[in-house]
């Protein structure tokens, strides 16, 4: 059992504020994954976790005890470096094999567990070389391989797929997560990857200037974004924004068109929609086509809506030019709207 | 200019001040030391291994190495894990410890004594304290060992920086990242040490070990300053054969064993500390 709990974290760097107020709870066996942008946290939040860095305030929980004051050794942890860490002097076999070594296995199993983990990460023949003879690539399936090799209750993995191309990145990623679900290991995984993101996770932390804005399921954090910024970070293209003014209680004019909305003052709410939520229709919002993008089985249109860049994802048979002006008619029930001054999502 | 000679043509002067200045004496003392006056001879190197002196000197001068430079590394890798866990200060605390550097090792030799002479600062200091009565002469030749380890304390204060330096800087291109995995993968401070400091060093450490142990080979002035004539090491017979004998040739002869055994170390401690292909940083 290894629940992780994360209470009320903050971490300061001198003046920097790099975390604050992190308050999330994993789930024993469950695959969370922190997305955010460069810079965000996200690296710093996984070095609290796992011991090489202290929080300013608040309290780490690894499978209900406290672990803060503990080495990172005595946490049941294993980690996969953003940098991967891997050592120059030993061959790929002794990396994958430290962590057992330094545990003091006997040499046979640490054999048959570098050997098995090696084979998952197809780098069996690799076992013989030293580092300096690895592709990056390859140096980052051994980071990953030295780190389950370990058979922690906890993996935490640093953008661990970051440097692979993208084929061996879908099959390294399909096997990880089938890895993990069957040694029943809770992990957190860092990316900045939202597709990567999507098809891993349980539940997804997205992380924005040292806070988690949101931990939901991937469905979750894509259709009903807690704030703006989850809406346009999320989702490639992001969501839409569009002004809006009220019109009644509960009634909204956006471009000209009325849609229901939250009951909430004027003009303090904004009008948010997906680009696939979309439809050519006989009435909806006026718009101008700027640019049009083939993506094989759609069409990326871009266009002008009310002086704002809006974007739309279409069928690919539409006949459609630029300059010219049509209805896009949003789907009902794929509306949201977000505070202005909160910047969070009304209902 | 070609970019393929251009290479040679840049270590063009330093080669030829090599030639001229290092190069050529070494053929002159390799000449002076096969040769009497009547072509190419062994004679003396016959005579300066025959001479009863040798035998002790040779000893006294790997005994002393062998006394010498393990303590030095253990310290200078104690010193220089010290300074790199330091925040602040840490260039204070170096440049404390390098003075002796700057010391030549006559001087070196003649501050130590200073504290080791019958009416030197020890002798006061124990008899002000009323643990002898009178002061003693630590450094007769009825105390050779006190001798030694006179000589022993006074080379590793003026040496053991030289060590130091080196390792620190070796240190300080270990990446901080290799500390952090194996401490996550369970290896306590000693392990990190034995285990990723130790072999991630060998560069450094093999740069520092042939410096040291060839020096040790030509220790000289701190050995006569302390023991004088009841401490003979290699290089006092060198000078002894040169000055006091006027015998160029036997002094030659014995430098140039000095510096076959000076080679032999050096290639032990290459091959010892060597670095496989592709381990690099
Ligand atoms: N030791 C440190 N001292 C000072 N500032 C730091 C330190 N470590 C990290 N930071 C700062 O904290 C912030 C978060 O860093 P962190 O490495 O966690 O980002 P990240 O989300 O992992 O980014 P990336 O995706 O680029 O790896 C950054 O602005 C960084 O400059
Ligand atoms: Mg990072």
């Amino acid at each position: 059992m290894a629940e992780i709990q994360i209470k009320n974290v903050a971490k300061r760097f001198g003046e920097y504020q790099a975390l604050s107020d992190i308050n999330l709870t994993i789930a024993d066996q469950e695959f969370m994954v922190l997305l955010g942008a460069s810079g965000c946290g996200k690296s710093t939040l996984l070095r609290i976790i796992c011991g090489l860095e202290t929080a300013t305030e608040g309290e780490v929980w690894i499978g209900g005890r406290r672990v803060d004051h503990l080495a990172p050794k005595d946490r049941g942890i294993a980690m996969v470096f953003q940098n991967y860490a891997v050592f120059p002097h030993l061959t790929v076999f002794e990396n994958i094999g430290f962590g057992l070594r330094m545990q003091k296995q006997p040499n046979d199993e640490v054999k048959r567990r570098v050997e098995r983990t090696a084979e998952l990460m197809h780098i069996e023949q690799l076992l013989g070389r030293y580092s300096g003879e690895l592709s990056g690539g390859q140096r980052q399936r051994v980071a990953v391989a030295r780190a389950l090799a370990m058979e922690p209750d906890v993996i935490l993995m640093d953008e661990p797929l970051s440097n692979l191309d993208a084929l061996l990145r879908l099959e390294m990623r399909a096997e990880l997560k089938g890895v993990l679900a069957e040694s029943n290991t809770t992990a957190i995984y860092v990316t900045h990857d939202q597709v990567e993101a999507m098809s891993l996770a349980d539940r997804i932390s997205v992380m924005h200037q040292g806070r988690i804005v949101q931990a939901a399921t991937p469905v979750e954090v894509y259709r009903n974004p807690a704030e703006r910024f989850v809406a346009g970070f999320i989702g490639n293209p992001p969501m839409n924004f569009l002004p809006a003014n009220r019109a009644d209680a509960g009634k909204w004019t956006v471009a000209g068109q009325t849609y229901d909305g939250p009951h909430a003052a004027d003009g303090s709410v904004e009008f948010a929609i997906r680009p696939e939520d979309i439809a050519p229709a006989e009435s909806g919002l006026p718009a101008k086509v700027r640019l049009i993008e083939p993506l094989g089985a759609h069409l990326l249109v871009t266009c002008d809506v009310d002086g704002t860049m809006f974007r739309a994802v279409l069928e690919s048979d539409l006949e459609l030019k630029t300059g010219e002006i049509i209805n896009l008619a949003p789907h009902a029930d794929r509306i949201r709207w977000f505070d202005k001054s909160t910047q969070q999502a009304v209902a | 200019m070609n970019a393929r000679l251009l290479p040679y043509v840049l270590i063009a002067p330093v080669t030829a001040f090599l030639c001229v200045f290092f190069l050529y004496p070494f053929f002159l003392v390799a000449q002076q030391a096969f040769t009497t006056g009547n072509g190419f001879t062994m004679d003396n190197f016959r005579e300066v291994v025959g001479y009863w002196k040798f035998p002790i000197s040779m000893r006294n001068t790997f005994l002393l190495a062998l006394a010498v430079v393990p303590i030095q590394l253990a310290l200078s890798l104690l010193m220089a894990t010290m300074v790199n866990k330091m925040k602040r200060g840490r260039d204070l605390v170096l440049y404390v410890w390098t003075i002796p550097l700057g010391i030549s090792d006559l001087a070196a030799g003649i501050i130590w004594l200073a504290i080791f002479e019958q009416s030197g600062f020890l002798n006061s200091m124990l008899h002000g304290l009323g643990v002898v009565d009178q002061p003693t002469s630590f450094l007769s030749y009825q105390n050779l060992t006190v001798v030694f380890i006179a000589i022993m304390l006074a080379e590793i204060w003026r040496a053991t920086a030289i060590m130091l330096v080196i390792i620190v800087a070796g240190i300080g291109l270990i990446p901080k990242e290799y500390y952090e995995a194996a401490e996550v993968f369970g290896a306590s401070p000693w392990k990190r040490f034995v285990k990723v400091t130790l072999p991630l060093l060998r560069p450094s450490l093999q740069t520092a070990l042939i410096l040291r142990v060839v020096l040790a080979f030509e220790v000289f002035a701190v050995v006569a300053a302390l023991g004088g004539s009841t401490f003979p090491v290699l290089m006092e017979q060198i000078y002894e054969n040169q000055f006091l004998l006027q015998n160029s040739g036997t002094a030659a002869a014995l430098a140039l064993i000095v510096l076959a055994i000076s080679i032999f170390f050096t290639l032990i401690i290459l091959r010892a500390l060597r670095v496989p292909k592709g381990a690099t940083i």
